[in-house]
């Protein structure tokens, strides 16, 4: 039982707002210690999986070009051209935005869009740019940082309830060798079939949150 | 063949570019920060477990106590950008969007080439994309050769010490794994929850799902745990349920905690960073109104699609 101390470190952390990189690494102290592991085995273990686990840092990779197109005015591109599309407002163009990711992530394509590549440089200046339209003002710092949240929410919610409707995926697969490992033989279609119902209720759920959203931004219109 | 050691290569190459131009700007510490990344990425595989271990905490002692400098050094000037934004036009969303576009049309349609390993296929033709947009743009805009690292360096101190979270997270995923965590919260779930009843036991599964995948950032984790421990024996075994739908939706469930918690920093954390929102939980604010009604909504259907 000692071992989830590890745990009531992350939590407590994370609640007092103390920087996560020395929360962490004082959990997995804690955790390895209540573990019966020795302090050179933790450290060794936890190497190995920072090293294994380089893959998971690779939405980096993008920066220097999305950092280059930036350079050449391309936020400021984006907002020009949602200001000239009328009838585009923050909720319109984020359910289009939240179909689009749906979509792509239901047929495995989840590279086609992210936080780095698409919601930085164009999905939250245009968001951005169609509730400055809307207001005909510009926008107050706080609605400005609760647009890009909603932007970024919007990409999270999307991809996360549609990808296991892919069948190579990697959840499709776990939950496929876990059900094995208990017996059950379970084709990947048969598995993915039954995450249609929930990708179609996230669709409701967060489209409805985006609607009212909009309206909560043309009621706080300056 | 090309794997995950070129993209590294790759990627530790724009590192040491970062850090080369953080102590051209005698930015010390963001130097040391980029620069020992750098040597994870270029040498990880050689430096040993113990190695990487110290790297780790030297990289926790940088990037731990706010020693690192955030603004992003300003590289032209607003007036410059918006120039050349009328200028241009549209046609600026070419070299951006043809990263997704190589992304796609790459796992698409060149999915059998020998010459990738098919493990890493997303990634590479990720890596792809941005270097045929990096080449578009350096042919047509003819910036500074060093411009590329400069904007890259920028966007990459607007996000700081955040950039290593996803992998420490995972590794401390991988220090609970090996301390017998997992075991431990399946045994406090299955002794104290009600489960006497089939939309309980549904109940407790979906919800224990949320809570681990919240705790361990990654729902993967959880799944293998609460299912052994609450899916097959109860819903499965006890009350015959379909284990096909439980497990698909199961792992549903458990993503419904992955939006509320900053343990999955690639999606909660990094993005506030990197939309540099002041408020490093905006975006988790900003998802609990659709997390929390959707994992009442996969505790319903899981009831009636797998008793059904």
């Amino acid at each position: 039982m000692w071992t989830l101390l590890g745990i009531a470190v992350v939590v407590a952390g994370f609640a007092f707002r103390f920087n996560p990189l020395l929360v962490i690494a004082v959990a997995a102290g804690v955790t390895g210690w209540a573990g019966h592991m020795a302090p050179l085995d933790i450290l060794k273990a936890f190497g190995k999986a920072f090293n294994d686990n380089r893959f998971v840092s690779v939405i980096f990779l993008a920066l220097p070009a999305i950092g280059l197109m930036e350079r050449a005015g391309l936020q400021e591109r984006a907002r020009l051209l949602i200001a000239k599309l009328r009838g585009a407002t923050v909720a319109r163009l984020l359910l289009v935005y939240f179909v689009y990711r749906q979509v792509t992530a239901a047929v495995g394509l989840v590279s086609a869009g992210g936080q780095a590549q698409m919601v930085r440089p164009l999905v939250a200046p245009m968001a951005e740019s169609a509730a400055e339209a809307e207001q005909d003002a510009p926008l107050a710092d706080d609605v400005r940082y609760r647009i890009r949240a909603m932007a970024a929410a919007t990409e999270n919610v999307a991809i996360f309830f549609a990808e296991d409707i892919f069948i190579a995926l990697a959840p499709v697969l776990l939950i496929q060798s876990v059900l094995q490992n208990a017996g059950v033989i379970a084709q990947p279609l048969s598995i993915s079939r039954w995450a249609i119902p929930t990708a179609l209720l996230a669709l409701v759920i967060h489209g409805l949150r985006l609607w009212l959203f909009g309206r909560s931004l043309r009621k706080t219109k300056p | 063949m090309i794997g995950y050691a070129q993209l590294y290569m790759l990627f530790g190459l724009f590192f040491v570019g970062y850090a080369g131009l953080s102590i051209f700007d005698r930015r010390w510490i963001n130097a040391a920060f980029w620069g020992l990344l750098a040597v994870n990425f270029l040498f990880g595989s050689w430096i040993g477990d113990a190695g990487n271990g110290v790297l780790v905490l030297a990289l926790v002692a940088l990037g731990g106590f706010g020693l690192m400098k955030k603004d992003g050094a300003q590289t032209v000037t607003p007036e410059t950008r918006m120039e050349s934004a009328v200028r241009r036009g549209s046609w600026l969303l070419v070299p951006i969007l043809a990263i997704p576009v190589t992304a796609l049309v790459g796992t698409l349609f060149f999915n059998k080439s020998p010459l990738f390993d098919p493990h890493a296929l997303t990634l590479i033709w990720l890596g792809i994309g941005v270097l045929l947009s990096l080449a578009i743009a350096m042919l047509w805009l003819r910036p500074p050769l060093l411009a590329p690292l400069r904007e890259g360096r920028r966007l990459a101190d607007t996000i700081g010490w955040a950039a290593i979270l996803p992998q420490m997270l995972a590794s401390l995923g991988a220090v609970f794994t090996i301390a017998g965590v997992g075991a431990a919260v399946g045994k406090v779930a299955t002794d104290y929850l009600p489960l006497g009843q089939p939309f309980e036991a549904v109940a407790a599964y979906c919800i224990g799902m949320a809570l681990f995948t919240a705790v361990m950032g990654n729902a993967f984790a959880a799944f293998p745990v609460m299912t052994a421990a609450i899916g097959l024996p109860l819903i499965v075994g006890k009350f015959h349920g379909d284990p096909i739908a439980m497990g698909a939706i199961g792992m549903l469930a458990g993503y419904c905690g992955t939006l509320v918690t900053p343990m999955a920093a690639n999606f909660n954390i990094v993005p506030a960073a990197l939309l540099e929102l002041p408020d490093r939980d905006a975006v988790i604010k900003a998802q609990i109104p659709t997390a929390l009604p959707l994992l009442l909504g996969n505790i319903v259907l899981m009831y009636f699609l797998v008793f059904r």
